[in-house]
């Protein structure tokens, strides 16, 4: 049966449920559903390679301005003490404990910020309408599996929760640090949502120019 | 644009084809890797199901000591005290701040413990029928992708106390050993949870009620509004 197909590359099938559909490329602001599933299968937006290659920028812009400043400061009876991301992070000190030290390093900053450069390795070309790096097809995948693994955004509803906790013990100032991870966390949100994963791959198709 | 009565879809896997997870192109059922975005191509991956239950058995695993073990010890001038996961959360309660101690239960037990219920019934209906339809479960498995990451923040708000109460003399916190077994259970289910080809979860019903006649071709997925 598969003759019947002879044009492969005007097929697609839903990463979910495996349904097959011809491509039809919906208009800017429009986007193509599985019946099945109902999987968003494709949603391009209007000029999307530049917006995301700025949101990108700020993003690193943001994490090393979240590193640098203080994030949150306490006082109470006489003692303060003031807290980097970096702190938190490297919070799990006891032994055994050392080895969780790491992957909260990774998840809350060093993901995220992977994440974003390695999209404008991929896109950066491709808003140029140049051919795409030789590696971008493997960055983007990377990103791609990355995603689950990038918790700023649970970081920051953590840091809401802990404060709760401390609220009644002691003052709590919030430094710079605080308000640009909370922007980035936003923005990050934003940008996933934005990206319509279909329209990168078909531009970094390597048979697309031939 | 048309394609609506396509209750029962044509798949790839029977038009003698397979699709890539990652990018959805289309490629003769043989292929072993996309020539568009370089991932490994598997019209259903056999180890699917055996990946999944090996992730799920370490994460329940770690689950326990998670919540044995002491999650944060404080001390204050005049006492150390430590505390579990769910002791947290009912000194909370005495303290009056019922909204948090909400939002802990439900990160660090009942999402977990859903987590695992919902990965073993995937898991197990994908080889047996069930009654649920395969939407719902499909909603099902999305729901357990996406909220699992989120009991992650337990062990977020234990670095951030740790990180910030360190207050000489007058009170510190510190984190415990359950924190790490915590958090290696919820990697571990992620992992399970991510090994589930949900394609699996399609397969019964397109074998239960193949149409008639076989459907000659592909149709066109619906077209939205995206901001409808
Ligand atoms: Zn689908
Ligand atoms: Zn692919």
């Amino acid at each position: 049966m598969a003759d019947t197909f002879d044009d492969l590359e005007n097929l697609i099938a839903c990463p979910h449920c495996d349904a097959l559909y011809h491509v039809v490329s919906p208009k800017v602001g429009e986007r193509a559903v599985c019946h099945r599933c109902h999987a968003v299968l494709i949603a391009p937006k209007r000029r999307a390679g530049m917006s995301i290659i700025m949101l990108a920028l700020s993003v690193i812009v943001l994490v090393f301005g979240s590193i640098w400043f203080p994030f949150l400061t306490i006082h109470t009876s006489g003692f303060s003490n003031s807290a980097t991301l970096l702190d938190a992070a490297f919070a799990f000190t006891d032994g055994p404990l050392l080895l969780l030290s790491l992957p909260v390093l990774a998840l809350i900053v060093v993901i995220p910020l992977a994440r974003v450069m390695l999209l404008i390795y991929v896109l950066w070309p491709v808003v140029l309408d140049r051919k795409p790096y030789q590696k971008a097809r493997e960055a983007f995948l990377l990103s791609e599996k990355l995603r689950p693994w990038s918790m700023a955004e649970i970081f920051a509803l953590g840091c809401a929760v802990a404060l709760v906790k401390v609220a009644d013990l002691a003052l709590i100032g919030f430094g710079p640090a605080f308000y640009m991870f909370c922007t980035l966390v936003v923005i990050i949100v934003v940008q996933d949502n934005y990206m319509c994963r279909w329209s990168i791959w078909a531009s970094l198709d390597p048979e697309r120019d031939v | 644009m048309s394609g609506t009565g396509q209750l029962a879809a044509l798949t790839a896997r029977e038009a003698g084809l397979v699709g890539c997870r990652r990018c959805t192109r289309v490629w003769p059922i043989e292929r072993t890797e996309c020539g568009r975005c370089g991932a490994s191509l598997e019209s259903r991956d056999p180890k699917s199901l055996s990946r999944v239950w090996a992730w799920w058995t370490v994460g329940v695993m770690f689950y326990f000591p998670a919540n044995l073990y002491p999650m944060l010890s404080t001390r204050t001038l005049l006492s150390t005290s430590e505390s579990t996961i769910v002791g947290g959360a009912i000194d909370l309660i005495h303290h009056g701040s019922i909204g948090i101690a909400v939002v802990i239960l439900v990160a660090s037990v009942l999402i977990p413990m859903a987590k695992f219920l919902c990965i073993a019934f995937l898991a197990l209906s994908a080889r047996r029928n069930t009654d649920m339809s395969a939407g719902s479960r499909q909603h099902l498995y999305e729901l357990v992708e996406y909220v699992g990451r989120w009991s992650m923040i337990d062990v977020f708000v234990v670095a951030i106390l740790s990180a910030l109460v360190q207050l000489n003399v007058a009170a510190s916190i510190n984190p415990g050993p359950a924190s790490l077994s915590f958090a290696l259970s919820v990697i571990f289910t992620m992992l399970s949870a991510q090994a589930f080809d949900s394609r699996l979860i399609w397969d019964r019903i397109e074998d239960a009620d193949k149409p008639a006649t076989p459907s000659t071709g592909a149709s066109s997925p619906r077209q939205e509004d995206a901001y409808s």
